[in-house]
């Protein structure tokens, strides 16, 4: 057996080994999209996947978001398992209609004879300096279709584990891969992959006892780094990653924030009718008489995804979510 | 003033390289300047008595089925029916030259084409009474569910096609879709990748005239509907829609090439939607009574019909026949839409994924709960 990279490995090459050994395993499991083939993905996360399964398991589609996702509606109709690739957020939106009117209800709307396991996987977010329509954190359009699994890795381990996951699931899941983290590392080995995640369960990252950082994909570094320089200002910050968005993992976040009292909310995504929106009124719902103060939230403005050269302002990093910690102290200001 | 007119040009247009040549030559692409036809030509000498009489007997049941749902809109029991009168013989061709593998992808107002393939005709129609999206087991009939946005079932029926023929099936795919739906992007990305792949699928576009009440002439400026094939790189056939004998001719030549690993066809039907949109639609604000009457002397069972008889096929006791065959399958239609249907509130919550999220549980008990108090009375 070849291994995919020497350790450390890569987010990127996790989710390459993931698709690999879900195609071998499986000879349903057919990789989708543009520049997937020859060429291993912009990204190279299909790195050689055509080479070792043929055209016919990794295929080079006409460059059509829409016709990809409704062919691969009809392969999974007979059977497959189709891995679709979007190559960037922006471009996925020409499949939205694909997506929402029939991806994610075709089991409903069939009263559950016709199952779609497919896999959306989107490279997301910004924060790699790429220019207009390539950095869009489109996670509240999947989130806000009932039908459709959300995940999002933000650890090696956890983007091997979630992507077969998602690859073995009988419902249609969005693989959101944040593109900023395609090359951070880890000890993660490609020869002995962790043990595959179920989808929907959050995890605590760092446990602390001052206040909850619920964050997921991109933000959960900038989280951990935040609660590191917190440290010394007195603050112990327990960080949630919650990996999953759909199903909603209520309780290790509930847990967490009745432990803990306070919470912020960190995504990139725009704020207004933001994820964190829907996370913060359903911590708020269940842990009202636990909270010290109001569960914030610290997100993307609400402007268009920047140019390259202005996102370092747009994007939540570690000064803010501070700020937003420092604000916990409700008590003391009211 | 073309490129090759600006002085100089040729410095900008240097020859294309190898691979910039049509792979085709477009002529054996190109649709016949007019809708094929069978009924009182030579060709209707040829064809199978059986294949007749099987036609003429479905398009009357058909017509009966069209008038009898669009009664039981009338009646309150169905929330919308989107006719098919006049173009029977599309629905009722589709159907038949299906093999039991093969798959067909219907629209909104292809009820009757699934009907025609078997389907029970109380399931084909829950979509339409508003008891459930879709009221059969697609893979059962091997009939997807009809689809209500426009030419967005064209891809699936692609990638089904692309599917079954990478497991070695020779099943074939036959997509349905209006004239309106071939401005769809989907359209065009379904054409592209039949053609790219060679998938095994049969495009059957139902010109019926108007998109609601767009005319076709507003809805396109290419020749016919037929000719979109030539730019895909498959043929485009374009056959009168009111010739059961036509269209059952060319879509099983389309099948049978499909089948044979020869790739997808595109076939424009000629043919003319008789009634209204839907019972919500008021035809008379966008067509006049005149075009409407001529389309009546050229229906679909008239000129079977004629067919049928000058040929000695039919006699006035087969036509009565197959006339009270279709009063029968009218009324049981009629019978079983009158009941009212059974239905589970649970079942809100049971199909939206695999297994329950947590979320919905809690939905669900709250819908329990609700349903509990009204069964008691006690609704506030």
């Amino acid at each position: 057996m070849t291994t995919v990279a020497a350790k450390p490995a890569t987010m990127a090459q996790a989710l390459q080994r993931a698709m690999r050994d879900a195609m071998a395993e499986d000879p349903t499991v057919h990789v989708m999209g543009e520049d997937v083939g020859t060429l291993g993905g912009v990204f190279r996360v299909t790195d050689g996947l055509a080479k070792e399964f043929g055209e016919d398991r990794c295929t080079d589609t006409p460059l059509a978001e829409a016709g990809i996702l409704g062919t691969a509606v009809g392969m999974a109709m007979y059977g497959l398992r189709p891995v679709v690739e979007m190559q960037f957020d922006a471009f996925a939106y020409p499949a939205f209609e694909q997506l929402i009117s029939h991806v994610a209800r075709m089991r409903n709307r069939t009263r559950g004879a016709m199952p779609l396991p497919i896999v959306v996987r989107v490279p997301y977010g910004g924060g790699i300096g790429g220019v207009e329509h390539h950095s869009d954190s489109s996670e509240a359009y999947y989130m806000a279709t009932p039908g459709l699994h959300v995940v999002t890795p933000a650890t090696v381990a956890d983007a091997y584990g979630l992507l077969r996951a998602a690859i073995a699931s009988d419902d249609p899941v969005v693989f959101l891969e944040p593109k900023r983290l395609y090359w951070s590392k880890s000890d993660w080995s490609p020869d002995a992959p962790a043990a595959v995640e179920p989808i929907g369960r959050a995890v605590v990252r760092r446990t602390g006892r001052s206040a909850t950082l619920i964050t997921y994909g991109p933000s959960v570094p900038v989280c951990l780094e935040a609660a590191e320089a917190a440290q010394a200002e007195g603050w112990d910050l327990e960080v949630v990653d919650l990996r999953s968005l759909v199903p909603f993992d209520d309780e290790t976040v509930c847990a967490s924030v009745r432990r803990t009292g306070r919470a912020v909310v960190v995504h990139e995504s725009n704020g207004f009718a933001g994820p964190g929106a829907e996370i913060a009124a359903r911590v708020t719902e269940r842990c009202f008489h636990h909270l010290e103060a109001p569960v914030l939230r610290v997100a993307g403005f609400d402007i268009p995804y920047p140019p390259p050269m202005l996102e370092r302002h747009h994007l939540p990093g570690v000064d803010r979510v501070l700020d937003a910690v420092a604000r916990l102290q409700w008590e003391a200001e009211n | 003033m073309t490129v090759q007119e600006l002085p100089g040009a040729a410095s900008y247009r240097p020859t294309p390289p190898p691979a910039w040549k049509p792979r085709t030559d477009p002529a054996p692409l190109l649709p016949d300047p007019e809708p094929y036809r069978v009924l009182g030509t030579d060709a209707a000498a040829g064809f199978a008595p059986a294949v007749l009489r099987r036609l003429y007997a479905e398009l009357v049941r058909g017509r009966r089925y069209n008038t009898q749902a669009t009664a039981l809109t009338k009646q309150g029991r169905l929330a919308v029916y989107p006719s098919s009168t006049g173009q029977e013989a599309c629905e009722v061709a589709a159907a038949l030259v299906l093999e039991d593998r093969d798959w067909l992808f219907p629209s909104y107002r292809d009820t009757l084409a699934a009907v025609a393939r078997g389907l029970d005709p109380v399931q084909a129609l829950t979509l339409l009474r508003g008891d459930w999206h879709t009221g059969y087991d697609p893979h059962e009939h091997r009939i997807a569910p009809l689809c209500t946005p426009l030419a967005t079932q064209l891809p699936h029926a692609v990638g089904l096609a692309h599917a079954a023929r990478l497991k070695g099936d020779d099943v074939v795919a036959l997509a349905m879709v209006g004239d309106g739906g071939t401005s769809e992007g989907d359209f065009h990305e379904a054409l592209n990748f039949a053609a790219v792949w060679q998938a095994p699928v049969v495009f059957l576009v139902q010109n019926n005239g108007f998109a609601i009440s767009v005319p076709l002439a507003k809805q396109t400026a290419a020749p016919s509907l037929a000719h979109k094939a030539v730019g895909y790189g498959m043929p485009g056939r374009l056959v009168d829609g009111n010739d059961a004998a036509a269209v059952h001719q060319v879509l099983s030549e389309a099948v049978a090439r499909a089948r044979r690993g020869g790739g997808p066809t595109l076939v424009e039907a000629v043919t003319y939607r008789i009634d209204a949109h839907t019972n919500a639609d008021d035809a008379t604000r966008y067509r006049g009574d005149g075009e409407v009457e001529a389309w009546r002397q050229h229906d679909p069972i008239q000129l079977l019909e004629r067919e049928l008889k000058d040929r000695g096929l039919i006699d006035e006791d087969g036509i009565r026949e197959a006339a009270e065959d279709a009063e029968r399958m009218a009324a049981r239609l009629r019978e079983r839409m009158n009941a009212d249907a059974e239905l589970d509130p649970m079942d809100l919550f049971a199909h939206v994924f695999a297994e329950q999220t947590a979320q919905l549980r809690e939905q669900a008990a709250q819908l329990r709960a609700e349903l509990a108090a009204e069964a008691e009375g006690d609704v506030r």
